[in-house]
């Protein structure tokens, strides 16, 4: 068969032609993508305002009448499970997925684009039933955000009637979401790429993208089975994960379940959702570091497959959270193992990322600040893993402020810290405008160092013993004075930091309407995204041709190359060398 | 082997795709259709594994009580399960005639064995229904007992399963009514049948699973470490 791009095919079905095909019920993967970056900064903002509450309390106890202990909780749950499913998952999935596979594979969009929209519509379904789970009777849950059972459906805990109802159903309804846009990335990925795209010249972002989608495939259906039987556990009396328990004085119709079961299944889910959220983030500051530092990627295959590695290592890694719960002691040595070993890979990609930087034109733009930042944070929560994969240490650290603060500096502050960068970088393409680099600069500095602020005195709370999940310390003997004085510091700092992020909401939209033009290609960057006929990219993204792929992405400062860059769709024929330009010149002068 | 094969490329050495040999590269729309089945059935799968891991590891609880085995149990003899097993057989066949006629351009005919695997799975599903109900009439309700649990949530998921593939068909079906394009429905007749095999191939296993006896269970226990 001929060679024939997925989408120059005669179906114009999804062609928009009023406003509400184009803005609305739009198929075109830049208007979905941003639909769902719009949705889930919008929840996000919600759960980063539920962390100010829980600050509140714990900086200064007994202050504030509106929050007591079941609202507590329910801002720890929600807060939680907002930020990494509703938020992390949609944006670097939903939205940057969205918009960069078909601009960066070079294709015009997803290969279905119906289906894309389905998607973002179920999402949004799934966020409105989160949301109204703030309003039923009783409240959200406040099972905290694994929802183990049988505490979180037990009468007692905050929402247990309605609110782990609503909870259930807005995860799988999400779950139906991420299933559709999944199977159209990684099919897009696979059959849509443009001639001359092989695999192993995709950007890393596309890489970290694709294999963080094939990781949700594979693993929110745990979360899915988990969902539904919990389900039936709560409104049909079945005994999935419900042992026979008294509650209330009550005895309950349920009969040796195993909570134990519902725990293997959360994590299995649970711990590949961290490299959903890392993965896609790891490739893009890949990107982004190798761009600003006009230098191409150090080891892009090792990058490659240590992409795949990761993947491959986080769905046998899973009960490194649940050592406290109890297990057999080998199985505890066979996790501990395979937890240490996913450090080779990861490290593999800090060096290489360092090693990119090393003697690179290194531009501190907004994007690379962030991007260098992400380095930081992320090393030093990936060390604190290192202590927590291991049994002995996890043991008395499990259920302190330590934890918190580790998985907070690896895979919330660093993910997030690449969403800046992200979209600082990328903000060019879909605007045409730059973001304020003034307002960014600012932003920059206060989300990294304020974050130090908030979680480096976390990791000595929880050496101390400081308990996490607590709603208040009351008077305990091991616990010094002193825990106070920080808390009420580290809720300072977040209540800056927070603040600090209305900084970057307002510089968002000043610079959509008032932002400097950026023209085509500001960073002069070799992806294919840059290298459409307009910036931003019209619908259908590439006018009347496909581009056709030469080179890999990082053609970065090639010797005797005219520019420092050669974008991905120039032939080798076209590059100008810098002999070329000097013999012109001399011809001009002789001229 | 072939992804191993392409991890091992180096990007930067064919910095012209004229001289390299990935320029031979041709992709084919019907493979897109195969791809996006592929991957929704590997998640499937998955669904139905990760069940069956929980309902193995449940099976050795003391309250789990075998449905088959002894005498009265319901599924020591399960008559009816047989008969769903044959209507779904046949209509997985006919899905498979159908292709083969729509192939050799025989619409007709091909709609016909369509039919017939429409009508096939709706007695499948007519048939668990008849089982749900005699289960419940002679007292197995979903919470009395775990095992009636998973035979309630299994078969509930599957037939989910099989709905999403009437869905699937319907489609297929319309697009060749509005475009009547018979090269393209043979192409996505050929998913809904291999979607139909996949849809027997879960229902053998479940069907296996469900109505073993508790020593079986015990026996693929001790096998797998529960």
């Amino acid at each position: 068969m001929d060679y024939i791009a997925i989408a120059d095919r005669d179906d114009k079905s999804h062609h928009p032609n009023s406003f509400f095909s184009k803005y609305i019920w739009s198929q075109d993967h830049k208007v979905i993508a941003i639909q769902y970056s719009i949705t889930a900064i919008a929840v996000g903002l919600v759960a980063l305002f539920l962390s100010g509450l829980m600050r509140l309390q714990l900086g200064f106890p007994d202050q504030f009448s509106f929050i007591d202990p079941s609202n507590y909780l329910q801002f720890v749950t929600m807060h939680g499970m907002i930020m990494v499913i509703y938020l992390l998952t949609a944006l670097l999935l939903g939205g940057f997925g969205n918009y960069l596979i078909p601009l960066m594979v070079g294709t015009r969009d997803m290969v279905f684009p119906y289906l894309n929209m389905l998607s973002y519509w179920t999402y949004l379904l799934s966020v409105i039933v989160l949301m109204m789970s703030f309003f039923v009777s009783g409240g959200p849950t406040g099972g905290g955000w694994t929802l183990y059972p049988p505490q979180t459906i037990l009468p007692g805990t905050p929402g247990s009637d309605l609110g782990i109802i609503f909870m259930l159903i807005s995860l799988a309804i999400f779950i139906v979401a991420f299933t559709m846009g999944g199977l159209n990335y990684v099919t897009t990925i696979l059959q849509a790429r443009a001639k001359g795209m092989t695999l192993m010249r995709m950007p890393l972002s596309i890489w970290g993208i694709f294999i963080a989608t094939i990781l949700g495939l594979f693993a929110f259906p745990a979360l899915l089975v988990s969902a539904i039987m919990m389900m039936f556990d709560k409104l049909l009396a079945t005994s999935f994960f419900m042992p026979a328990i008294y509650s209330l004085g009550d005895s309950l119709q349920h009969t040796g379940g195993s909570p134990i079961l519902f725990q293997h299944l959360f994590w299995f889910f649970g711990h590949p959702e961290v490299y959903i959220v890392a993965l896609p983030a790891f490739g893009m500051v890949s990107d982004v570091i190798s761009i600003h530092a006009r230098k191409n990627i150090f080891g892009y295959r090792m990058m490659v497959w240590a992409i795949v590695a990761i993947g491959g290592l986080s769905f046998v890694v899973w009960a490194h959270h649940m050592y406290v719960s109890g297990m057999n002691p080998y199985f505890g040595f066979f996790f501990a193992t395979t937890t240490l070993i996913i450090a080779v890979p990861t490290a593999i990609k800090v060096y290489n990322w360092l090693l990119t930087l090393w003697r690179g034109n290194i531009h501190l733009t907004v994007p690379m600040l962030f991007a260098i930042g992400f380095i930081f944070t992320f090393t030093h929560g990936g060390l604190t893993g290192l202590f927590l994969g291991n049994v002995i240490i996890d043991l008395p650290l499990s259920d302190t402020f330590f934890v918190v603060a580790h998985f907070h500096m690896v895979m919330g502050v660093s993910p997030i810290m690449v969403l800046f960068a992200a979209i600082y970088h990328w903000f060019p393409l879909f605007t045409g405008r730059f973001l304020n680099t003034r307002l960014g600069k600012i932003h920059f500095w206060g989300t990294f160092l304020g974050t130090y602020a908030i979680y480096l005195p976390m990791h000595y709370l929880g050496f101390l013993g400081v308990p996490r999940r607590y709603f208040a310390l009351g008077d305990t003997d091991f616990i010094p004075a002193s825990v106070q004085t920080l808390n009420a510091s580290i809720s300072v700092s977040a209540i800056i930091v927070g603040t600090i992020q209305l900084i970057f909401i307002i510089n968002l939209f000043w610079s959509v309407f008032k932002g400097k033009k950026s023209g085509p290609n500001p960073w002069h960057a070799n992806s294919l995204e840059w290298q459409t006929p307009q910036c931003p990219p019209q619908h259908g993204n590439w006018g009347e041709k496909l581009p056709e792929v030469h080179r890999w992405a990082y053609d970065y400062s090639v010797p005797g190359v005219k520019d420092d860059f050669i974008p991905q769709n120039l032939s080798q024929q076209k590059v100008i060398m810098f002999n070329e330009t000097n013999s012109s010149d001399h011809e001009g002068d002789k001229k | 082997m072939k992804f191993l094969t392409t991890l091992m490329e180096k990007p930067w050495l064919t910095p012209d795709s004229e001289l390299s040999p990935v320029n031979s590269i041709q992709y084919d729309q019907s493979k897109i259709g195969r791809t996006a089945l592929l991957f929704f059935l590997m998640v499937v799968t998955i669904l139905f594994l990760l069940i069956t891991v929980t309902f193995l590891s449940r099976s050795q609880y003391y309250d789990f009580q075998a449905l088959s085995g002894q005498p009265w149990l319901p599924f020591t003899q399960p008559t009816q399960l047989w008969l769903n097993t044959i209507s779904l057989i046949v209509a997985s066949l006919a899905l498979q005639f159908a292709v083969i006629f729509s192939k050799k351009m025989q619409m007709n005919t091909s709609l016909v064995f369509v039919s017939l695997a429409a009508i096939f799975s709706c007695l499948f599903i007519i048939g668990q229904l008849l089982v749900w109900q005699k289960l419940t009439n002679t007292g197995y309700f979903i919470n009395s007992n775990p095992a009636n649990s998973y035979f309630y949530l299994y078969t509930g998921l599957h037939a989910l399963h099989l709905f999403g593939g009437f869905f699937a068909l319907v489609r297929v079906l319309a697009v060749f009514i509005r475009c009547t394009d018979p090269k393209h429905f043979s192409k996505n007749l050929s998913l809904c049948a291999f979607y139909w095999h996949y849809l027997l191939l879960v229902w053998i296993l479940l069907f296996l699973l469900l109505t073993a006896t508790a020593d079986t269970y015990k026996t693929i226990a001790l096998i797998c470490g529960f």
